[in-house]
């Protein structure tokens, strides 16, 4: 592949931006956060339909996990509602525990899938939770346009 | 070469000397803005940025300026008169009241209501491109709405204009702050700010707690004063010798029937799941016969919407007021690597931020 690359430094360093993709929310179940499991096109040549499907559904486990309503909610909301919601100053909440887990985990799928393969997954919280935000780099030492580029590397994987 | 290694400008054609250099630098590292001093919206910060406020902040003064005046009053005037005649737990209660009101008056009016950030370039460009390629737009652009299922019910999304994004089921734009709130209920003057997802439990708290102090304080104060009309046998006189109760009296008696009113309907709002924009709106009525199945986020149980609604799992806030805003395109080259953006997203941000 012409985009090789070994780690998120050098995606930063010698990339360029050629794209973003912009994963939309799936309303179908209602206002809870989920992201939608379709292929993007312009994904094709660059990664496995199954890693990508793979990421965006644990994503949505996390956050089904983070939104759940059962036990452990409403305890959180009756305690809540019992010190006059004071406890919020000073605890953190199960969907903010779970916020944390989510941004570990980009990180790990942009190094270890992502980067070598020349994308970059921004965290969905950092968008106002509307889009999962995937951006294309290409290489900047490539002469060839984007598409060219492109290509090649879609030659070369298949 | 390290003029190749970035698409934008060259810092080295935006620096005059090296002093000057050096000068922008330090200018760059003193002042690192955080995103609530470049926030769009029309909305007042404190404490950095971790209180917020409508920039019309309506009645709030007002708002607790009576609540502490009517219970000072109360405090002052009739408690010791009742603890006398009938029991210490009178004050102890009024007082618990009093706090539980004020503390959630101030986390309805504090909170971030659930406003949602404005899409940055790269999306709105990204929507753009869908709405042109999807509708066929010949003489006018077409009405910007997309028609998507929610659990089997047809919604139709609207465009927001202002924040150049579909807006997401149940999200309102409020004119007063200038933001799309997730979740809108209703911008209350009272509170001074709008009643969103994050907030509506803090708000539907401070109504029901202020129904209980006003009719504990209304009974109290009647109480008081047959107790001592009792005593003096004669009405008037009673009411001369306390006349603060009758302040209270009045405050209390406009207040309730108002206080009282909304609490029953928000009550009735959280039992089905509504939102007073939808039920004003009458999103979902028009289905005769079937109220509760008209609507698509109830949870067809009583029980279960009220607990979703005011128990459920409290939404992180969108907007990251303390967050920084990432740095503009004329950076050095040495400081390129510490940069978490690409260099690209950060000249769109700059362009939305100016």
């Amino acid at each position: 592949m012409a985009t090789e690359f070994h780690n998120l430094q050098e995606l930063r360093h010698s990339a360029s931006l050629a794209n973003k993709v912009f994963i939309q929310r799936d309303y179908s179940e209602g206002t809870t956060c989920k992201f939608q499991t379709k292929f993007p096109s312009e994904l094709e040549s660059r990664i496995e339909r199954t890693l990508f499907e793979d990421t965006v559904k644990t994503l949505n486990n996390y956050y089904a996990e983070a939104e759940k309503i059962g036990g452990q909610s409403y305890l959180e909301g009756c305690l809540a509602c019992a010190t006059a919601y004071l406890i919020f100053l000073c605890m953190e909440t199960r969907y903010e525990k779970v916020l944390k887990k989510i941004g570990k985990y980009i990180q790990e799928q942009n190094e270890k899938i992502y980067a070598p393969r020349g994308l970059l997954i921004t965290d969905p919280i950092e968008r106002g939770m509307r889009v999962i935000e995937i951006s294309i780099y290409e290489d900047r030492g490539s002469s060839g346009s984007s598409s060219g580029s492109s290509s090649v590397s879609g030659s070369t994987a298949r | 070469m390290k003029n190749c290694e970035y698409q934008q400008i060259d810092p080295r054609t935006l620096v005059v000397s090296p002093s000057s250099a050096q000068k922008h630098t330090e200018k760059e590292a003193e002042r690192p803005r955080r995103k609530w001093e470049v926030f769009p919206g029309k909305n007042r910060f404190f404490c950095g940025g971790r209180i917020m406020l409508a920039r019309q902040s309506g009645v709030l003064p007002l708002t607790l300026g009576l609540i502490v005046f009517t219970c000072g009053l109360f405090f002052g005037f009739d408690c010791s008169f009742l603890v006398e005649h009938l029991t210490v737990f009178i004050p102890m209660i009024a007082a618990v009241l009093f706090l539980f009101v004020v503390i959630s008056l101030l986390w309805t009016s504090f909170t971030d209501p659930g406003i949602l950030p404005r899409a940055t370039p790269d999306e709105a460009a990204d929507i753009e491109k869908q709405i042109n390629t999807s509708g066929s737009s010949t003489y006018r652009p077409p009405p910007r709405t997309k028609e998507i299922l929610i659990n089997q019910q047809v919604v139709k999304l609207k465009y927001c204009f202002t924040c150049k994004m579909f807006r997401p089921p149940r999200t309102s734009h409020c004119s007063l702050c200038d933001n799309c709130v997730e979740r809108f209920d209703h911008h209350c003057p009272w509170v001074g700010n709008c009643v969103g997802k994050r907030n509506y439990r803090f708000f539907y708290s401070f109504i029901i707690s202020l129904s209980f102090l006003t009719s504990f304080i209304f009974g109290c104060v009647i109480t008081h004063i047959t107790l001592r009309s009792q005593i003096c046998k004669s009405l008037v006189q009673a009411i001369q010798e306390s006349p603060a109760s009758v302040v209270e009296l009045v405050v209390c008696f406009f207040s309730i029937w108002s206080i009282l009113g909304l609490s029953g309907f928000h009550t009735y709002l959280v039992a089905s799941n509504l939102t007073t924009n939808e039920d004003i709106k009458g999103s979902w009525s028009s289905k005769r016969g079937a109220d509760e199945s008209g609507n698509p986020y109830s949870h067809s149980n009583i029980i279960t919407n009220c607990c979703a609604t005011l128990c459920g799992p409290m939404p992180p806030s969108l907007i990251d007021r303390r967050g920084f805003v990432p740095p503009d395109e004329a950076i050095p080259a040495a400081s390129a690597s510490e940069i978490e953006l690409p260099l690209f997203t950060a000249k769109n941000d700059a362009h939305m931020v100016g």
